[in-house]
């Protein structure tokens, strides 16, 4: 059976189980320049270049994802949120963006395969594709409002490059995920499918949107409405949100998402608002807690952690929702959905 | 057009297209894109719901136009709301237009006129970036006249897309409207051709939509604009029963079917519906006495620009529209000049005042980023205009005025893209004459410390909005101290704290490092830091401040913790005999519509302005040389308003207030409730900061006799804030909207203020013959103290739960709590009533571990859930 059809068919269970964060956990590691550098021999100063540690740090990553598995994710992500050229390049890392991706996507696969073999319950790969620090809907420059630093066919192709890396690496699905700029994503659809097209496999995209004001917009100014009609074409295995804020603030958007996608949802917020030193202090109960009032009221399909959340965090949330009824998907009346940067409906 | 008829009916406007507008032409060959934008804009002001932009003109780079177009109008979020249609013949200008646009546009058009491959290759490329398609009704032997060719094309095309995957509720036919009244017969019927397809295809092709450009039908009337806008609204009349459900068309130029002449009207039905040979005859001879009746304004001046200059400046900031930007400031410049005044008073005052306001509104998430972008954008081109006024003017001063204030190098640090922040504070610093280096974004610190180094800058200014840019700048910092630099380091950005830059960067660096709240408080810092008799002092208070906050940290010096069985041995001891004596009318008391008139006079002005940003005691800010002006406009503004809300009603001043009788119990105060025969424990807490002298550690359960005694408990709220707020909302009032929000949070503190007095006068009558001011009630001078739940006496906001079911506060007076606590509605006071003489506000500061403990079981949860609440007075 393919990944998709298991996944689909385990959603139709029970809420299933995404990962937590791999930055504060490698933070917490203290790791020196030298563990992230490894023998590389790259010409840049490595520190904080989390994705790299795949190649010179293979454990450290591996122990994350272990971690998570233990804590009971169902799905987990490949390290890669930066594994692309645009990223990279601020580490003179380009060259090794291929490697960096089928290496990450080696270690969650074997990782997935040993825990499925284990107990029997299928466990998948998400291949973690990040926005890149470029947009392609806004301009940098104030006084320039038509100038683009990058434009589609560039971050199609960018992004192309990464998602074959992780596919032959071995992940089930690619996750496009913090989705700040919505035409950002259409180009991470855009090359999706040329590979699924060139490589003939069915390549299930998950798809997950970053709110960056409390009115619910991303940074291109799209509502999560608008959003969904923006890329529902891609026909995502799973639609969702991350990052952004805290469970308690993405309340109101997961439910407006949770009426209207036709297809997964997909949660995975913050562990609450940095406190004023930077720092996520919500505790495992008290994110768990928040989630479960989703998952109670069959708004949720997955339900995961972003930035500061542990597998502690991941284990509380397993627990809590052990017992809750998954959502059911929607089937809203054909219409014509259209969108700005809000949506509108021709019915 | 009718009502009932146009409500389900899409308007596509028309006038961002070469092919339709000769206006919209005339500025895209002269590439005045501004002006093309505004164009756009108005459209959508005028009620088009999608807008179609086509560059299809032989002399244009159609791919270039189109994604100039498509792209500027992204960065304008009043248009960019609205979906867009990319219209071009060529559909190699539509993939361009395609990879430009974020939502889900629509592809105007794709068709079989190159056969069945070509159609599905097109059709597949819309697929994979998520575009709906107009489908013209055209194919390899040409265009679809006849209603038989119009049904036939239509429904092939359809089976074809629909068996490639095409969603068909993402399809539009575009059965092509010709034009009618040419004078040549076999036209006569293309009107009935027309409609007539669409019926029959509506049966045929479910879930698919069906649309025409307009302006075709009336091509034989060019220049005779009544005639043609008739015909347009006879036939969507006819139209859209059918079937039609959309159409590119001049939103604003459509007249309403019921109020065309009827001679006109019939006339043109006649045609349309080519219901005798004659009618083209007799359409064509009425014309002619139409022609040059349309009295009606191409453009009516929008209303904004009535306003004073002012206010226009602060509207355009707002609302990110540059098109009167320059004459505006202009006008404002000229006006200052005129009375001696210099130009940089248009910038420090309108314009930065302007600015404030977009500030706020983004603050308080009301505005997103692009809009704040384009507000900085606007600001720019005002300030551009005013530079070379206020170079001519340095020209004039002694050569030592002349150079800039100072040098910022302005950075954005590593690992961080945000900049927009990071700009308004350099345009706001270059307005008052700084000259800022700004490096940009995710800028290394190797690359700031050289610029500075390099360009002998004054200081340093660093912007970050995401959390791990605060440790990249403690890096910044550190390396700064390594260089042995002196120069003061400004810290700014959404995450950024005073307590972070106090506890993690300041000590990392011996020069003076600055935490700056806002732009609006860039300048101050930056002319302090540069001043020379000002330095020294702002830079050893501001340290000051952080040694305070890093000892408040770390729990040292002056506040040392007794043990909470010491803290209650020093309690306050209250003279118990002076309690109040039992009120005159105990129980609940219910005020469901307290007179808004009346509680207009309890108003307390300075917090209203203090939320305006304007910072100033009421009455004196009135005459403020800084603010006065802004604040006397505002406090005008507010009154009319008042006036509206008083005489319309628009609020509604719900409240409710309790008198019980109760203990003390320790640090508790019980309630009795005689009814029900319940004891209701409100547990507080007491201050456990060691004393200097013989100062007590108050709590206030020490203003309670343990013999017997009472308390009382209010909870007030303003009611029916958001049709209005809706309302403003709507129309993009932004001013109004927040003006009305916070005249109902000064209601609600009013009608506490009157309902306060209400108790001591009548209801408790412990002062009944009390006589105060309304500024004597502002600085409290009545006997008796109403702290509340949250704030520094009884910090732990948990307290309001038990309050609101003693009050019964959700049904008594619509209150709700937020599972934070938060009341609903937002304009909303509650607290309890102490009646001792010698009742006081006080703040519990910093408790124990050990009153964490006994308060945890004094309230009956775990201590995790106690710290939670206690967080913020614990260490």
């Amino acid at each position: 059976m393919s990944a998709r059809q298991q996944l689909l068919d385990a959603a139709s269970q029970r809420v299933l189980i995404f990962d937590g964060a791999f930055g504060t956990q490698i933070q917490n590691r203290r790791l020196s320049e030298a563990d992230y550098a490894g023998d590389l021999g790259l010409p840049a100063d490595q520190k904080g270049n989390n994705d790299i540690l795949a190649l010179t740090r293979p454990d450290v990553i591996g122990d994350i994802t272990r971690a998570y598995l233990d804590a009971g994710s169902d799905v987990v992500s490949t390290n890669t949120f930066s594994a692309n050229r645009i990223s990279q390049a601020d580490y003179k890392a380009e060259s090794l963006v291929a490697d960096i991706n089928i290496a990450s996507g080696k270690i969650a696969r074997a990782l997935a395969d040993e825990y499925a073999a284990k107990d029997g319950k299928p466990r998948f790969v998400a291949g973690a594709i990040g926005p890149t620090n470029k947009t392609l809907s806004l301009s940098p420059d104030v006084e320039d409002p038509g100038y683009r630093e990058i434009d589609f066919d560039e971050l199609v192709a960018v992004y192309k490059e990464q998602a074959a890396a992780l596919v032959e690496g071995g992940v089930d699905f690619i996750l496009i995920e913090t989705v700040f700029d919505t035409l950002n994503a259409k180009a991470g659809i855009m090359a999706v499918k040329q590979l699924e097209r060139e490589t003939g496999r069915d390549i299930p995209l998950m798809i997950s949107m970053t709110l960056t004001d409390l009115s619910g917009r991303n940074l291109s100014g799209h509502t999560v409405e608008a959003f969904w009609y923006a890329v529902r074409h891609a026909k995502p295995l799973t639609i969702g949100l991350n990052c952004s804020f805290g469970a308690e603030q993405l309340r109101p958007h997961v439910k407006v998402l949770s009426q209207i996608a036709d297809t997964l949802l997909m949660i995975y917020p913050n562990a609450g608002l940095p406190n004023e030193l930077g720092e996520y202090d919500e505790q495992p109960d008290t994110t768990a807690g928040l989630v479960k009032d989703w998952a109670d009221h069959g708004q949720v399909n997955i339900l995961g952690g972003c930035c500061g959340s542990s597998p502690a965090h991941i284990n509380a949330i397993a627990k809590a929702v052990a017992m809750s009824e998954p959502r059911k998907v929607p089937h809203p009346d054909p219409a014509m959905r259209l969108a700005g940067l809000e949506a509108f409906i021709a019915a | 057009m009718t009502q009932s008829s146009s409500s389900r009916f899409i308007n596509i406007g028309e006038r961002t297209n070469v092919t339709g507008s000769a206006a919209f032409k005339k500025l895209i060959m002269a590439g005045d894109y501004p002006a093309a934008v505004e164009v756009a804009r108005q459209q959508v002001e005028n009620g088009a719901q999608v807008i179609d932009v086509n560059m299809d003109e032989g002399l244009l780079d159609a791919v270039h136009a189109m994604t100039t177009f498509l792209k500027l109008i992204a960065a304008e979020p009043d248009i960019a709301r609205v979906p867009v249609m990319i219209d071009s013949s060529k559909f190699e200008v539509i993939e361009a237009g395609l990879k430009c646009v974020s939502g889900k546009p629509i592809v105007n058009s794709i068709s079989m006129k190159e056969g069945e491959a070509a159609f599905l290759h097109h059709a597949r490329i819309c697929m994979d970036y998520g575009a709906a398609v107009v489908v013209m009704a055209f194919d390899e032997t040409g265009q679809a006249d006849t209603k038989q060719r119009k049904v036939e094309i239509c429904k092939r095309a359809y089976d074809l897309l629909v068996a490639e995957g095409f969603p068909p509720e993402d399809i539009i036919f575009d059965p092509n409207i010709f034009a009618v009244a040419t004078g040549i017969e076999e036209h006569n019927n293309y009107g009935v051709d027309f409609i007539e397809a669409v019926q029959e295809l509506r049966q045929l092709c479910p879930h698919a939509h069906y649309s025409g450009g307009l302006s075709n039908l009336s091509f034989s009337f060019r220049g005779n604009e009544p005639v043609r806008r008739a015909m347009h609204s006879v036939f969507l009349y006819h139209a859209i029963p059918a079937g039609l459900d959309m159409a590119i068309v001049n939103a604003g130029q459509l007249d309403v079917y019921d109020q065309i002449d009827p001679a006109l009207r019939d006339a043109c039905e006649d045609v349309i519906l080519n219901r005798d040979p004659d009618a083209t005859e007799r359409l064509i001879t009425l014309a002619e006495s139409f022609k040059g009746t349309d009295a009606r304004a191409e453009k009516e001046a929008e209303e904004w620009r009535g306003w004073p200059v002012e206010r226009r400046l602060e509207h355009a900031l707002v609302k990110g529209i540059d098109a009167y930007v320059v004459d505006d400031t202009e006008e404002a410049r000229a006006a200052r000049a005129a009375n001696g005044g210099r130009p940089i008073e248009v910038i420090e005052g309108p314009l930065m005042d302007g600015m404030n306001v977009v500030g706020d509104l983004f603050g308080s998430g009301k505005m997103f980023l692009p809009q704040v972008v384009k507000s900085a954008r606007v600001m720019k081109k005002a300030v551009a205009h005013l530079i070379p006024y206020i170079e001519a003017e340095k020209d004039l001063l002694p050569e030592e005025e002349r150079k800039a204030k100072g040098k910022i190098i302005m950075a954005t640090v590593k690992g961080d893209v945000h900049d927009i922040g990071k700009n308004i504070v350099g345009v706001v610093l270059q307005c008052n004459g700084y000259d800022v280096i700004d490096l940009g974004v995710m800028v290394p610190w190797p690359t700031i410390l050289a610029s500075a180094n390099d360009n002998k800058a004054d200081m340093i200014g660093l912007s970050g909005l995401i959390t791990p840019s605060l440790d990249e700048m403690v890096t910044v910092a550190e390396e700064m101290q390594r260089a042995g630099m002196t120069m003061p380091l400004l810290i700014g950005g959404a995450t950024t704290s005073k307590v972070h830059t106090a506890l993690k960067i300041d000590p990392a660096y011996e020069g003076p490092v600055i935490h700056v709240l806002d732009a609006s408080r860039a300048v101050g810092v930056a002319s302090k830091l540069l001043s020379d008799t000002q330095r020294d002092e702002y830079v050893a208070q501001v340290e000051d401040e952080y040694i305070h906050v890093r000892d408040a940290r770390a729990g040292k010096s002056q506040s040392v913790l007794l043990s909470l069985e010491d803290a209650r041995a020093n309690f306050y001891d209250a003279f118990l005999s002076d309690k109040p004596a039992p009120p005159e009318q105990p129980g609940v008391h219910v005020f469901p519509d307290w007179d808004l008139a009346h509680l207009r006079q309890f108003i307390d002005w300075t917090p209203f302005f203090r939320a305006w940003e304007l910072h100033g005691n009421y009455p004196a800010i009135l005459k403020d040389e800084v603010v006065g002006e802004t604040a006397t406009q505002l406090f005008a503004d507010a009154n009319a308003m008042l006036d509206q809300i008083i005489a319309e009603k628009w609020l509604t001043a719900r409240g409710v207030a309790g008198l019980w009788p109760c203990a003390r119990d320790g640090d508790d105060v019980t309630i009795h409730l005689a009814e029900t025969e319940e004891h209701v424990r409100l547990p507080f807490l007491r201050q456990q900061v060691k004393k200097s002298r013989d100062r007590a550690n108050m709590c206030l359960a020490d203003f309670i006799d343990p013999n017997g005694d009472w308390i009382g408990g209010f909870a007030v709220g303003i009611h029916g804030i958001d049709p209005h707020s809706a309302r403003f909302q709507a129309d993009k009032d932004d001013y109004s909207d927040i003006l009305l929000k916070a005249l109902a949070d000064r209601f609600a503190e009013a009608f506490a203020e009157a309902l306060h007095q209400h108790v001591r006068t009548t209801l408790w009558a412990y002062a009944p013959g009390e006589q105060l001011t309304c500024e004597a009630l502002i600085k409290e001078e009545y006997r008796g103290i109403r702290p509340a739940p949250g704030y520094p006496a009884c910090p732990d906001h948990s307290l309001k739960p038990i309050l609101f079911a003693l009050l019964g506060a959700p049904a008594n007076a619509g209150l709700t709590l937020t599972e934070s606590f938060a009341m609903w509605p937002t304009a909303a006071v509650s607290g309890f009533y102490f009646g001792h003489p010698e009742s006081q506000y006080f703040g519990v500061a910093r408790v124990g571990r050990d009153q964490l403990e006994d308060y945890a079981a004094r309230r009956g949860v775990s201590i995790e859930q106690a710290e939670r609440w206690l967080r913020p007075n614990l260490d």
